[in-house]
């Protein structure tokens, strides 16, 4: 970092603001610096990242190719758009949350007691420990699928289907990095049951691509509501689209995003205070 | 022989410490299962109650069998053999009496199996249970399914022990293992079965190792698969762990001798 960062006099508040940050500004460049470092491996992640964001949507094409088109009451190109909206949430949640959930080695190892010590928020510093700059290729692919998809389907274009799209991609992202968040609060309790939150996480991440209408009572209750994976990118689609939604899920309840995302984070907030609370020490 | 057989059997028994683990991996593989069966099922009902051979009962067996056997083989994750090669522990097994990667494949297979008790057959339980799945009733499917899903399981660690070995060049295999895992995912019938593929895809799929880690197993297993074409899959599987184990065994001498360039 050069000195140009803290040196000339902004206003004070700003200033304060500023100081306040430095530490995650300068850590998070740190980070950005160390991943680039192996650069022939740094290149493969980034090609992985977006050949998996590719097998996932292969998933959706082969189905509906399977299903001669329409699948779910949906066809191709509206899947694409569901597809497009969840995978660009996700993929940008997973690259500022994403380590998040993987809180229980650290807590195994130890390193959870350093930073207690700093006297920042623990979520802040865990947040800031790691960009995964990788994860840059899965998002990419998602933009370009959305972009496409968003040119495909029949979209009556004016304020409100801007709104929208801004509306649910805001949402979708901050719905997403909450289950990193709920993830990571529980894995205070579950050192060695990481995969319940992979329930949830990647299952909730894997539901919200799909169209909601094929959905089993049992999943429309856990995702539709209790995770709201379905105001991610289905519900939105729906309003975009003009579509009428599915049982239980009517395409009107995708201006709710906010009220989902506030639901999503109240719940996150929960459990990570619970798991910090429960907290006891790695012992080192 | 013996001595492989210790190992496999250590595997087995230092997976049976992590029960929490299994169960959590039960409720995972259940979410998924049942996010399958919705869109796999309402595919299947779209095409008149038939798709591509696959009827409510049958495609309901493979989600079910996938879910279950996702915990015994390896798609998601290194191998412990490679965290050793990357801190050059490897050094130190390179001095045992014992086949490298014979051992290291043999731990984790022993591991594998385990998973087939806590999470496998539950997962199938669950599947039973809330969707309802068809399976064979003679005895045979399930004799030469038992193969298959052994030959599957080795397969996998078989592969993804060959994988790791890159780490002798390579230091970090992050990347490869995270483009193996999406191209793995897809290719062993893991998100759909590989005969819903369009034709080019599936000529791909079965040009490569993958469908014989999980498809073909769950092809033998549900009776999908029966008689000389079972045997067929079986042979295949044969194939190809005879090759990944060539491969993996020239890869470890290969890189032994890089491994003493860098010193320990």
């Amino acid at each position: 970092m050069g000195d140009g960062f803290v040196g000339r006099p902004y206003g004070v508040v700003r200033g304060r603001v500023r100081q306040v940050l430095r530490p995650y500004a300068v850590v998070l460049a740190s980070r950005i610096r160390a991943q680039r470092a192996y650069r022939a491996s740094f290149r493969a992640d980034l090609f992985g990242t977006a050949v998996v964001g590719l097998t996932e949507m292969a998933e959706v094409v082969v189905l509906f190719s399977a299903a001669n088109g329409t699948l779910g009451g949906l066809d191709l190109m509206q899947a694409l758009l569901v597809f497009g909206l969840a995978e660009l949430a996700f993929s940008s949640a997973d690259m500022v949350f994403g380590h998040v959930d993987s809180l229980a080695q650290q807590v195994r190892a130890g390193t959870v007691d350093i930073l207690y010590l700093r006297p920042q928020p623990l979520l802040a510093q865990l947040v800031t420990s790691d960009i995964s700059l990788r994860r840059l290729g899965r998002s990419a692919l998602a933009v370009v699928v959305l972009g496409f998809a968003l040119v495909a389907n029949d979209v009556e274009w004016g304020p409100r289907a801007v709104a929208l799209l801004a509306l649910s991609l805001v949402c979708g992202f901050a719905i997403f990095c909450a289950n990193f968040v709920v993830a990571g609060g529980l894995q205070f309790f579950l050192l060695n049951a990481q995969e319940v939150t992979n329930a949830f996480v990647y299952g909730g991440r894997h539901a919200s691509t799909q169209p909601a209408t094929v959905w089993l009572r049992s999943i429309t209750v856990i995702f539709g509501f209790v995770f709201p994976m379905a105001f991610c990118a289905y519900l939105p689609a729906m309003l975009l689209l003009g579509e009428p939604g599915a049982a239980w899920l009517p395409a009107w309840l995708g201006w709710f995003a906010p009220a989902a995302a506030l639901w999503a984070w109240t719940l996150a907030l929960l459990a990570w205070r619970a798991g910090v609370r429960h907290y006891q020490g790695g012992g080192g | 022989m013996r001595v492989y057989a210790r190992i496999l059997a250590a595997g087995f028994r230092t997976q049976s410490r992590y029960l929490p683990a299994a169960f959590a991996g039960l409720l995972a593989n259940a979410t998924f299962g049942l996010l399958k069966s919705g869109i796999l099922l309402t595919l299947v009902d779209g095409g008149g109650g038939e798709i591509d051979g696959y009827t409510a009962g049958t495609m309901a067996a493979y989600v079910w069998l996938s879910q279950g056997l996702l915990g015994s083989v390896n798609i998601w994750s290194l191998p412990s053999s490679a965290r050793r090669i990357k801190s050059g522990d490897i050094a130190v097994d390179f001095l045992r009496p014992v086949d490298v990667q014979f051992a290291a494949i043999a731990d984790d297979v022993g591991r594998g199996l385990f998973a087939l008790i806590p999470r496998g057959l539950p997962s199938v339980g669950v599947g039973v249970l809330l969707v309802g799945m068809a399976m064979p009733a003679q005895i045979l499917p399930y004799a030469l399914g038992t193969v298959s899903l052994l030959l599957g399981i080795t397969l996998s660690h078989a592969l993804t022990y060959l994988l790791g070995t890159a780490g002798f060049w390579l230091v970090e295999v992050r990347g490869l293992q995270v483009l193996y895992m999406g191209v793995a995912g897809l290719l062993t019938g893991l998100i759909t079965p590989v005969w819903l593929f369009p034709a080019w895809l599936e000529a791909i799929a079965v040009a490569t190792p993958f469908p014989a880690v999980m498809m073909y197993p769950i092809d033998v297993l549900s009776g999908r698969t029966t008689g000389t074409d079972a045997l067929a899959l079986i042979g295949a599987q044969a194939g190809w762990l005879a090759l990944a184990l060539v491969a993996g065994g020239l890869a470890t001498r290969l890189g032994r001798r890089k491994l003493e360039v860098q010193g320990g």
